[in-house]
Formats: structure tokens, sequence, C-alpha cells
């Protein structure tokens, strides 16, 4: 698999809805157009959420993996 | 975005349960690039308190779940049966309900309410606060945090008139 750098990097694993997209929006908003956040979460409910908030503002949701419960997004600033 | 989305909710309810789902939406609508009001009134003002004293009452919530924060994952999976007599006539059972949920939000990372609260008005969510409410409940503006507005019906009504979501809560 090849690894997209990031130019920010968010834990939210441990925290429930809505922190991960609270959080996630405000790292986004400190970074400029094109730059990559990888966003880690442990809320299963995250992936549903993520995928929703990146169609609503139009950031891009480059890749979602998981690994033992751990998910990663990848999202770049629009 | 040429087309911002707009999120109007009605604050009804002042208990921590209620609490919540205003200022997780309008937080999350706010961090979704949309626009969003919270109009508070009769038992939701309480809400914009400086202090939130919310708490939260089984005997009124005979869904809720009882159930321990702490012990054993076996342990915290029993939901205790209360009888009403117990629930609605022991002298504190409201407070100990309240710490356990907070506790158990706490602990399943939940946000606590000042906290969205304050994520709200950091992303620029508008708090209204029903002028009429206040007078018949003696609530002062001093007692609320900064950067409330005040207004009636009319005033939630001009914003909500071109809203996307309504919601009364």
């Amino acid at each position: 698999m090849s690894e997209i750098a990031s130019n920010l990097e968010l834990n939210c694993e441990g925290l429930n809805c809505p922190l991960p997209i609270l959080k996630t929006k405000k790292a986004i908003d400190s970074l400029n157009t094109g730059e990559i956040l990888k966003m880690t979460a442990t809320d299963p409910g995250s992936v549903n959420d993520m995928a929703s908030w990146a169609k609503r503002t139009g950031h891009e949701l480059v890749s979602h993996t998981e690994v033992s419960n751990v998910h990663t997004f990848l999202i770049r600033k629009r | 975005m040429a087309d911002t989305k707009k999120l109007a909710i009605i604050a009804s309810q002042g208990t921590l349960d209620w609490g919540y789902p205003p200022f997780i939406l309008a937080s999350t609508a706010a961090a979704m690039d949309m626009e969003a009001v919270i109009f508070f009134t009769f038992y939701g003002l309480p809400l914009l308190k400086k202090e939130i004293d919310a708490k939260v009452s089984p005997h009124s919530n005979p869904a809720m779940p009882m159930k321990m924060p702490f012990g054993s994952k076996d342990f915290q999976s029993i939901n205790w049966p209360i009888p009403n007599a117990i629930s609605g006539n022991v002298p504190g059972f409201d407070d100990m309900a309240t710490m356990m949920m907070k506790e158990t939000f706490k602990k399943k990372g939940v946000a606590t309410i000042e906290q969205l609260r304050g994520m709200c008005q950091e992303f620029g969510v508008r708090f209204i606060a029903c002028q009429m409410t206040m007078e018949v409940f003696g609530f002062e503006k001093e007692e609320f945090i900064d950067g409330v507005e005040y207004g009636g019906a009319a005033t939630f009504l001009e914003y909500a008139a071109d809203a996307d979501i309504s919601l009364f809560i």
C-alpha cells in the first residue's frame, strides 16, 4: 500500500460523536488548499459521518482504512 | 459554497439528556459549513447560564437504561430495574443518576454540554434567548454567557422561514 504523506495528524481515538467531526473541521481549517489531514478514530460511527461530512463540505476523503478497530482517514482540503 | 444550508433549532428542554441534541446538531451543522441558530425558550433557557446545572430524571424517563459506569463489563451491562417508588421518592436519586450519566458519557468519550456549547460559539452558531420566557421565569442577561442575542417568536421565524432544516427539541 502506498503511503500518502500527511501535513497534519489528528488523533480522535476514544472520542465519540460529534467530537471527531468537530475536531476534523478545526484541523482542516488550519490547512492550506491541497494539503492532507490524517485523522484516526475508534468511533465506528465516524465511518459514515466522515463520508457525509466530506460530501457536504466538499473536502476530499482520499482514503479510509481500518486496522483492529482504529479507523484512519486521509482528507485533502478543497 | 454558493448555497449555504441553514439549520434552525428550538431548544425547549434543559435537562442533561435533552440539553445535548441542540448543541450536538448545531455544532456539527457548523462543522459541515451550514449556518445554525438555536432559539432557547422555556426550560431550554438555563442551557445559556454561565454554569450549566442540568440534571436527568429517570422517574420521568421510564425507558432510560439504568446502568453502572464502573465495574466489570458484565456488571456494567446490567440494566437495573428501579421501581417508581424509589426513583420518584428517594432523595438525591436524580443527583445520583445525573452523576452516573455524566461519568458514563465521559468514559465513552462524549463531550460535555459546556464543551459543545463552546464549540458552537467558536464555529459561529447564533444563540437567541426568548425574551418573554426570561421575563416569566425571572432570568437576567447577566446570568447568561456572552454573545447571546435576545428576541421573540418573530425573530426566530424570520430566520426559520429560510432554513432548510427546522427542529423543535
